[in-house]
């Protein structure tokens, strides 16, 4: 008799349960048990992991070491891949130049160093009479001429730069057509000298060899017309030039094999000669 | 032996300062590793080797500089004496010789490469030379001056060892 009430009531619950009445009850009832639930279970992962720390920690450490050991490993090839790519912008930008100049032979350098004395403004390249260099070939960039090689070993070329106070260079402004001397200073800044005063120079103007003199072939860019200074009581004008090439940044340079300067001295009189 | 050590010593100098102190000045001025290197071991008790490192130091110099050849090997050989005279006078104060040897040595080496350029008709305004070259280049190689005098000194004590009394 017992069974059959106890079974009539299991029925009853199963039928409300499968009818959904009893929906709100179990809310009630579960809800409490769920939190429970997850209460002890937290405090359970807790007690779990203080005993089983220090392994943990130790495997961490490892992991942590072998993934910083392969971060800085991947930051060096960043870097690596960096500049290859910079060098091989460069590099581009120069097999550019040489397509688009296609009247000069070019031979590629590195600078390698740079002299020992602040008073010299000149810089070593890894390429030499070896390759074809000799004295007074014209070494330029991309962006324009560098200066001049003044000395050349086997291996190795001396190139002095047009900013050096030595450099002396006869230019022309492309705008104007206004012929001028280039010469450096020891500032490593460059400047245009012996402008005729009749002559019109604006800032801006471009500033290109002439070829007069017979050290640099025409038409190389040299920079660009910054400031013009005129004195009333001088018999020339001068001004400052922002050169088109960054002398402090010089990496990779052009030198041109195929131009031979001229040597005009013997033409010039000497003082004294009729 | 001690003279081949000069060698690669100045061989890795000259290299050092024509690839990285060259390209890192202060205004237009440089340190001078050379010179004091030089000068720091002139100054050394019991180095006899002086004159012989300051040819070697002035022949690798010459050899990466497009000022006429012999230019850094006299004002070294001068820069030499003055710190081997100063080393006499000044002996008990060593990093005050150093100092001293560091600030006429600069100004000696600047001032002669000024005359070779000169020299060799290069005109270079002297209020620019002092402004942008010489003290500038003169502050770096103070700065320098103790530490590389340490290096120096340390070296010495390795080359030639104290000879212990019986």
């Amino acid at each position: 008799m017992q069974f059959i009430i106890l079974f009539l009531i299991a029925m009853g619950i199963v039928g409300l349960a499968l009818g959904g009445y009893l929906t709100p009850i179990a809310r009630v009832v579960i809800n409490p048990i769920v939190s429970a639930q997850s209460w002890l279970a937290k405090r359970y992962q807790a007690v779990q992991s203080l005993i089983t720390q220090p392994e943990d920690v130790t495997s961490l450490r490892q992991k942590n070491a072998q993934l910083e050991a392969e971060n800085s490993a991947m930051q060096v090839q960043i870097i690596e891949l960096q500049q290859q790519v910079s060098e091989a912008q460069l590099l581009s930008t120069l097999v550019d130049y040489e397509r688009r100049h296609v009247e000069n032979q070019y031979i590629a350098a590195s600078v390698i160093a740079r002299d020992v004395s602040p008073f010299m403004h000149y810089v070593i390249i890894d390429r030499g009479s070896d390759d074809g260099l000799r004295k007074g070939m014209p070494v330029i960039t991309q962006q324009g001429l560098v200066g001049k090689i003044a000395a050349v070993t086997a291996g190795a070329a001396r190139v002095e730069l047009i900013n050096d106070p030595g450099s002396s260079i006869n230019v022309i402004l492309q705008q104007s057509g206004v012929e001028a001397v280039l010469n450096g200073d020891i500032t490593g800044e460059i400047g245009l000298d012996m402008i005729s005063q009749n002559a019109v120079v604006q800032p801006g103007d471009l500033v290109m060899t002439s070829g007069l003199g017979g050290n640099y072939p025409a038409n190389l860019v040299i920079g660009q017309v910054v400031t013009v200074r005129s004195e009333a009581y001088s018999l020339f004008q001068s001004a400052s030039v922002q050169p088109a090439v960054d002398f402090s940044q010089l990496a990779i340079v052009l030198i041109i094999t195929n131009f031979q300067p001229v040597d005009i001295s013997p033409l010039i009189p000497a003082p004294g000669t009729p | 032996m001690i003279n081949l050590i000069g060698l690669i010593l100045f061989g890795i100098l000259s290299i050092l300062q024509s690839t990285i102190v060259s390209r890192i000045p202060l205004l237009n001025g440089t340190a001078d590793l050379i010179l004091l290197f030089i000068v720091a071991w002139a100054l050394q008790d019991r180095v006899e080797s002086a004159w012989q490192w300051c040819l070697i130091g002035g022949i690798f110099a010459s050899l990466y500089s497009a000022l006429p050849f012999g230019t850094f090997i006299v004002t070294y050989l001068i820069a030499t004496g003055i710190a081997r005279l100063l080393k006499r006078r000044v002996w008990k104060a060593p990093f005050l010789a150093m100092l001293a040897a560091t600030f006429i040595g600069t100004i000696i080496v600047q001032v002669l490469s000024l005359a070779a350029r000169l020299v060799t008709g290069v005109n270079i305004p002297l209020i620019s030379m002092l402004n942008l070259i010489l003290l500038p280049g003169l502050l770096l190689n103070l700065i320098l001056a103790i530490p590389i005098y340490s290096i120096m000194r340390d070296m010495a004590g390795w080359l030639y060892p104290e000879e212990l009394e019986a």
